[in-house]
């Protein structure tokens, strides 16, 4: 591996980690979208500091983003709070009002300068390790020291103010009460997930960001029922998706940014399919015991229901199952066979005796208040 | 009553939303330790009432003290159980996780929960009989057991005025049982306990003093003096089937 290659991979791991961390509050907040919506306002923060400082490397780019991060929240909230326009609706109308006014402003007021807005979305990693700085006598890529820092800024945020956003997340109703501001933390995090997106989507562009904020959390989600392990695995898989992203580009000579997506894409799909208690196969499982499990049930019912009456020879006859339980043949012998392995019923010339075990689940069913 | 030290006490208090009042010019004393429960028909302001006590929404008009001092003063002293509903089951964290969480008002900003709030949180656990379920992931548990973890949470805030946002609301008979038994324990230890309450059969059995609230306050006092079926008319307009099935003594 060249050092350039070395150099692309560390920096998608550092921006994948730093998105994932506020993504995983985004994701448990059901304000996913509000990433999407982010990266792309930020781009009118940078345009309008270039505009002002004549400087595309002046620190006041990243202060001016970050506020209309929080501007784009804040005039979502205003727009929500009129009642008369839903929070989807109102991320779908401040999101392109304000990114189609940093387009107009590029187009005619700084049009030659590095700002174009296939990079905005696409952003320009393959040509990450050329743009760099002196720090500590190195020469390092820009992107990653500042990647770098931004990660570090997101990871003591969060150490610090941990019990914090997840009461504020969990109970904001609790939070308030108990003098810890609901609307201050949530500010705070959207602080964190503007400043993040204009580190990143110098590097990586807008959709990537996204990416990285909303499939790692919510593929850790499936993973997992703690919210530290989410952390990590959110961080993890990440991290994950953008060095296989980085192989797959190489191999196919494609777009960098778009094959990270896209890996990212597929390990969520993949843990969406297998994880291992709410993937979709589990849970297909499961609801497939369940059903046999249930009718087996049903059958000691019926069994224990008409057992030493008259009309016992005739109901509780293995081929009479389809009339009384509405059953196929097929499934009725399943449920038999089940219940005979796991010794619930006998079968003896065709008709159908409980065991004392059979007895003992029909009974419990019955009499279990539920 | 001025002899007696006012728990809570809520003065002309107004909450409207876009000027259409849901609460209207609401007068409230609660003396200490007494077992309350606030009723009234749907739309009735209980749970803005409760919100508004507790600072979680702006009033047009009016004040509230507990204990003689404004509530921002006295967080320390107040307990707080919101709707079950009102939070997502599905967040990733365990029933003890839950629990410590009525301890984070004391700990402040920053500082993480240590081994002696496990502690506190396992025995708080244990007084609503859910002992067994620390670790448990919370969207395992029934409706009852939910509403547990969320008493036991409002133990650990150790307050001495609860307010509870429909503790009764869908529970199973045990902690049907588990409830009121709480509730008895902490009037002894000379709590104050605001329930809303939508079962008028059980208040007299549950409670002893009831607020009937309709926008305006009906009436508020001891069950025995204000708990009439005139009070629960006014409260209810004429759709109170149970007046009729109730047999006056």
């Amino acid at each position: 591996m060249s050092s350039a290659q070395i150099e692309i991979q560390l920096i998608g791991i550092v921006v994948a980690a730093a998105c994932a961390l506020p993504g995983v509050f985004l994701v448990l907040r059901g304000m996913a979208m509000m990433s999407d919506a982010i990266s792309h306002t930020v781009l009118l923060g940078i345009v309008l500091g270039f505009l002002i400082t004549g400087d595309l490397e002046s620190p006041w780019l990243l202060f001016g983003a970050a506020a209309m991060g929080l501007l784009t929240v804040s005039l979502t909230e205003l727009l929500n709070r009129t009642r008369l326009v839903k929070q989807d609706a109102a991320i779908g109308l401040v999101f392109p009002a304000l990114f189609s006014i940093a387009v107009i402003l590029i187009s005619r007021f700084a049009r030659g300068v590095h700002l174009d807005t296939d990079a905005v979305l696409l952003g320009e990693l393959a040509f990450a390790p050329f743009d760099r700085l002196m720090l500590f006598g190195a020469l390092l890529p820009r992107s990653l020291v500042v990647m770098s820092i931004i990660l570090v800024i997101n990871l003591l945020f969060i150490l610090a103010l941990y019990k914090e956003l997840k009461l504020a997340t969990f109970d904001a109703g609790l939070a308030a009460a108990l003098g810890f501001s609901p609307a201050l933390i949530h500010y705070g995090l959207m602080g964190m997930v503007s400043i993040t997106a204009v580190g990143a989507f110098d590097a990586v562009g807008s959709i990537l960001v996204v990416a990285f904020m909303v499939a790692p959390a919510a593929a850790a989600y499936l993973l997992t029922d703690k919210l530290e392990r989410m952390l990590l695995y959110s961080v993890g898989l990440g991290a994950l998706g953008a060095v296989g992203g980085y192989w797959m580009a190489h191999l196919m000579d494609a777009n960098i940014a778009g094959s990270m997506a896209t890996v990212i894409g597929l390990l969520f799909l993949l843990c969406l399919l297998f994880a291992p208690e709410r993937g979709l196969l589990a849970t297909a499982a499961r609801r497939q015991r369940q059903r046999w499990e249930f009718a087996q049930t049903m059958l000691t019912i019926h069994l224990l229901h008409h057992e030493g009456t008259p009309e016992a020879e005739i109901e509780n006859r293995l081929d009479h199952l389809h009339d009384h339980l509405r059953w196929e043949p097929a499934f009725a012998q399943g449920v038999v066979q089940r219940a005979d392995e796991r010794g619930l019923v006998r079968l003896e010339n065709g008709s159908l005796h409980l065991t004392e075990a059979g007895r003992g689940l029909a009974t419990t069913m019955l009499t279990e208040k539920r | 009553m001025d002899e007696t030290k006012l728990a809570v006490q809520v003065a002309d208090l107004t909450v409207a939303y876009q000027e259409k009042p849901v609460l209207w010019d609401v007068d409230l004393d609660v003396p200490q330790g007494v077992l309350m429960a606030i009723v009234g028909p749907n739309g009735a302001g209980k749970t803005t009432m409760l919100k508004a006590i507790l600072g979680l929404l702006t009033p047009a008009a009016g004040h509230v003290s507990i204990f003689g001092k404004p509530y921002q003063q006295q967080r320390s002293l107040v307990g707080y159980v919101p709707q079950r509903g009102s939070v997502d089951w599905d967040f990733p964290t365990s029933v003890l996780d839950v629990v410590m969480m009525g301890n984070y008002g004391k700990l402040g900003w920053v500082r993480r929960p240590g081994a002696a709030d496990r502690r506190a949180a396992q025995s708080a656990l244990e007084k609503v009989g859910m002992a067994d379920y620390a670790d448990r992931q919370i969207s395992q548990l029934s409706g009852g057991q939910q509403q547990r973890t969320f008493l036991a949470r409002a133990l650990m805030q150790d307050a001495q005025v609860y307010f509870m946002d429909e503790p009764f609301q869908g529970v199973d008979a045990t902690t049907e049982r588990a409830i009121v038994d709480l509730l008895k324990e902490l009037r002894a230890q000379g709590k104050t306990v605001l329930a809303v309450h939508h079962d008028l059969q059980t208040v007299p059995e549950y409670f002893d003093w009831v607020m009937l609230l309709n926008v305006r306050r009906i009436a508020s006092g001891p069950v025995k003096e204000v708990f009439t079926d005139e009070n629960l008319r006014a409260a209810y307009g004429g759709r109170v089937g149970f007046l009729n099935k109730r047999q006056d003594p």
